[in-house]
């Protein structure tokens, strides 16, 4: 088989799969699909203590002056 | 004879089908499918020749809750001047929908999709929304969202001048 007649087929299918890659309906999570997204145990802030501590260690890194809040030097014992 | 290119040509004519397949959505000014025909949970109220609004909600989208005081009272304002509001739920679980209604007790409609075989055939883009029919079955409104006062008096805006029509 001549290498040309396999250009046309490459292409076609390069085509394709680059046509996959820009299509979201391929891959997305529907809007009436949601349910379990939207459940409260999804949220990142369903725990106030886990929350706590959360910040405390964000406050506390990299010596991040002020964390998300008020001010301080970053050594997390305020 | 089968050659190459006659191979060629069937896969782009199938990436041409697929594609037209993949975007089989509703569109405006075109015929709304039938609702009878996706087996809904629950009896369809008749609407037949009447304008229709179908929204499309669920028990745990929070724009839909806020919506339903809205959609109350405008079915009981017009559905004497031949409007129906049919709310299609998309709640694959029944004990939430029930919880729902009973708690909210809406003045229109509401069954349930529960094999999500409508809500997949007509593809809504976001939760809630809502599609104004015409007297005709003809899709004149699409709606996304519910944000309050301001789209509620555009749609009912919308649909008294859709009831106003011969």
């Amino acid at each position: 088989m001549k290498p040309s007649v396999l250009i046309l087929p490459s292409i076609l299918v390069a085509c394709a799969c680059a046509g996959g890659c820009s299509t979201t309906k391929l891959v997305r999570v529907q809007p009436w699909e949601r349910a379990t997204l939207a459940d409260y145990t999804m949220r990142s802030d369903r725990d106030p203590l886990h929350t706590a501590m959360s910040e405390h260690i964000y406050f506390s890194r990299e010596a991040s002056s002020g964390g998300r809040g008020v001010g301080g030097s970053g050594c997390g014992c305020n | 004879m089968w050659s190459p290119k006659n191979t060629s040509l069937a896969c782009l004519l199938g990436l041409v089908l697929g594609a037209f397949v993949a975007s089989a959505e509703v569109k405006v000014g075109a015929p709304f499918p039938e609702l009878a025909t996706f087996s809904l949970e629950g009896s369809l109220p008749p609407h037949e020749g009447r304008v229709v609004l179908i929204d499309f909600w669920a028990t745990w989208c929070a724009p839909c809750k806020a919506s339903f005081p809205f959609y109350s009272a405008l079915q009981t304002e017009l559905a004497p001047l031949g409007f129906t509001l049919i709310a299609v739920s998309v709640d694959k679980k029944a004990a939430p929908f029930d919880e729902f209604i009973k708690r909210f007790a809406p003045a229109f409609a509401t069954v349930r999709d529960s094999g999500q075989k409508m809500v997949a055939a007509i593809q809504p883009p976001a939760m809630p929304t809502c599609y104004l029919l015409d007297r005709h079955g003809v899709l004149r409104l699409m709606h996304s969202g519910f944000h309050g006062d301001a789209d509620g008096q555009k749609l009912r805006a919308e649909i008294i001048k859709l009831i106003e029509e011969k």
